[in-house]
This record gives structure tokens, C-alpha cells and sequence, in this order.
């Protein structure tokens, strides 16, 4: 990478090619060099760096938060305990003005899901080169930072919570009360296969707008990082300075309305029509 | 001619996406201002609700810029 002379267009893809690992047809069980190997590699074929990154950031999320509970003290919090109850507090009035029912797992799957994201998405913010110049060093030629550019990444939260979507529907309402909200709805019964098209459409967009919105702001931010890294240097502060406060907004937003459409689309499994 | 066709397609969706969000939000904040002008006391709530619907507004058109900064630069 910091070898040859690539051209603009080599430097972009390289930058947007993930570390994939899978088994090529030919070669077998390995790294994929080129983009040409990844989609050779097929379906079964993991990206190394995003897991990676994404389970580094989790990680840190769970040990700085369980630390601060454990040493939580009753009287005047320091900085660190002040600034984490200031976060549970937020999630915690989010959660209670949307989410009216009884649930021990839906505050905490928010906080974890608010936090995680936004870990994720505040990679983007570290410049474009750094890590990938320290790993090329250690032999590593690609690695993307930003998990949630990944779409298997933001797929996955967003299947995880479809699959919390339904299995909280049918608890509540019962296998055959599910499906017949779905399919009596809006027309009546005479219409129960228009009602269920229109039904699965509504109930298959919930998770696969999660998922693309997250990964279309992300990817979005960080293109335009990419090519403001391929203007010249002078240029640098003044063009990635704007970008990237408002890049900072875009990072919370993006988890926040995760997070509360998370809540919003549980707290609607609960409700009855 | 398929690259160029390629970028063109890139550059419609882009286009379009970007009409439709500063349409749609450029409506949205000009209610948002209505509703603050009326009762500035409800500014803070009235802001949060403003970002809330901004980002669901904006989810099909940041959609349709990554596909299409994906096929301009991935696949083009």
C-alpha cells in the first residue's frame, strides 16, 4: 500500500475491499487477495476484520461498563461513573416514553445496541490510512476499521432484533393471532392474500430498513473520507474538518435511531389492533 | 460503454435520492420551525422528535447513496 504508486481508483477499492477469509475453489482455504478471489469465495466466506473490530468494540463496551458498576459508588459519582449513568439515564427516558409494557430485556438490549453502534460508527472518525498503514506493516493488505460498513454486519443486528420481533409477537398474541393480524388486515378476510402481501412487505421492510439505513449512512461517510484523503495535502483540514463534525452527528443519530426504532418496532409486537 | 453506463446509473440514483430527502426534509424543518415559533417551551421535545423523523426521512435516500457511491467506485 504505501509501496507502489496506485491510482485513485486502485487506492479507493483497496480501501473498501474487506479481509475476507474463505475457501477458494482453487486455492483452497485462505486469505482472498483480490476482490475477484472474494466473489469466487462465495457465500461461506467470513470477514476477518469486521468480526474482529466488532468484537474488540463489544468487548470494551462490556468491561468499561461492567467496571463502573462494580465499583458504583451511592455517594458523589466521579467523572467516568457520572458520564455512564448519564447514558443509561438517556436510554432509560427513551425507552419509557415509547415502550409502555413489562420487559426486563428491552432497556438493556437498547443500551447495548445504542452503544455497540455507536462504538462501531466512531471508528470512522480515526483517519482513513492509519490502521491499514499499521496493519499492511504487520502483511495484513486490507482491513476496515468500521464494522457497520460492512452490510453482513448491520444485517446481522438487524436480523437479530427482527428475530426478537417475532418471537415476542407469538408470545403475545399467540402463533395464530400473529397471523391473523397479518393476513386480516387492513381489508378483512376477503382479501387475505392482498392483506398478506402488504402485511409481509410492511413486516420483511422493518429489519431490512434498519440494516441499509445504517449501512448507507456508514459507507457513505466513509467514501467521501476516502476520497477527501485522495485530495491534496494542503486541502486536508480544511475539507475533512466540516466532514467530520458533521460526520460526529450523523455517528449518534444513526445509533440512536437504531436503537429507538428497535424499541418502537418491539413495543408495536406488543400492541394489539 | 458499460462503465459509462454504470456511472450514469450512479449518478441518477444519487440525483434522485438527493431531491427526495431535501424535499422531504426541507418540509419537515419548516413545520419543526412553525411548531417552535408557536410554543418555544416545546423546542427541546419538537427537536428530538425533528431528528427521529430526519433519520427515518433520510433512510431510502442514504440507501440509495450507498448503493450508488457502490456501484460508482465497487463495481464501475
Amino acid at each position: 500500500m504505501a509501496s507502489e504508486t496506485m491510482t485513485s481508483s486502485e487506492y479507493i477499492s483497496h480501501h473498501l475491499t474487506n479481509l475476507t477469509y474463505g475457501n477458494h475453489p482453487e486455492l483452497g482455504w485462505k486469505i482472498a487477495e483480490t476482490a475477484k478471489e472474494i466473489s469466487d469465495m462465495g457465500f461461506m466466506a467470513i470477514n476477518v476484520d469486521s468480526m474482529l473490530w466488532s468484537l474488540i468494540l463489544g468487548s470494551l463496551f462490556l468491561w468499561l461498563f461492567s467496571r463502573v458498576a462494580r465499583k458504583a459508588t451511592a455517594g458523589i459519582p466521579g467523572g467516568l461513573q457520572n458520564f455512564i449513568e448519564m447514558v443509561i439515564e438517556f436510554i432509560d427516558d427513551n425507552v419509557k416514553s415509547v415502550f409502555a409494557h413489562k420487559n426486563n430485556l428491552i432497556a438493556p438490549l437498547a443500551l447495548t445496541i445504542f452503544v455497540w453502534v455507536f462504538l462501531m460508527n466512531t471508528m470512522d472518525l480515526i483517519p482513513v490510512d492509519w490502521i491499514p498503514y499499521l496493519s499492511s506493516l504487520l502483511g495484513v493488505h486490507y482491513m476496515k476499521v468500521v464494522p457497520t460498513t460492512d452490510l453482513n454486519i448491520t444485517l446481522a443486528l438487524a436480523l437479530g432484533v427482527f428475530a426478537l420481533i417475532l418471537f415476542y409477537s407469538i408470545k403475545q398474541k399467540g402463533i395464530t393471532g400473529f397471523l391473523a393480524e397479518l393476513s386480516l388486515q387492513p381489508l378483512g378476510k376477503w382479501a387475505l392474500p392482498f392483506n398478506l402481501f402488504l402485511e409481509l412487505v410492511g413486516l420483511l421492510a422493518k429489519p431490512i430498513s434498519l440494516a441499509l439505513r445504517l449501512f448507507g449512512n456508514m459507507y457513505a461517510g466513509e467514501m467521501i473520507f476516502i476520497l477527501i484523503a485522495l485530495m491534496p495535502f494542503w486541502s486536508q483540514w480544511l475539507l475533512s474538518v466540516p466532514w467530520a463534525l458533521f460526520h460526529i452527528l450523523i455517528i449518534f443519530l444513526q445509533a440512536f435511531i437504531f436503537m429507538v426504532l428497535t424499541v418502537v418496532y418491539l413495543a408495536m409486537a406488543y400492541d394489539h389492533h | 460503454m458499460e462503465t459509462a453506463l454504470l456511472y450514469i446509473a450512479g449518478a441518477l440514483i444519487m440525483g434522485l435520492a438527493a431531491v427526495g430527502a431535501a424535499v422531504g426534509i426541507g418540509v419537515l424543518g419548516g413545520k419543526f420551525l412553525e411548531g417552535a415559533a408557536r410554543q418555544p417551551e416545546l423546542i427541546p421535545l419538537l427537536r428530538t422528535q425533528f431528528f427521529i423523523m430526519m433519520g427515518l426521512t433520510d433512510a431510502v435516500p442514504m440507501i440509495g447513496v450507498g448503493i450508488s457511491l457502490y456501484i460508482m467506485f465497487a463495481v464501475a
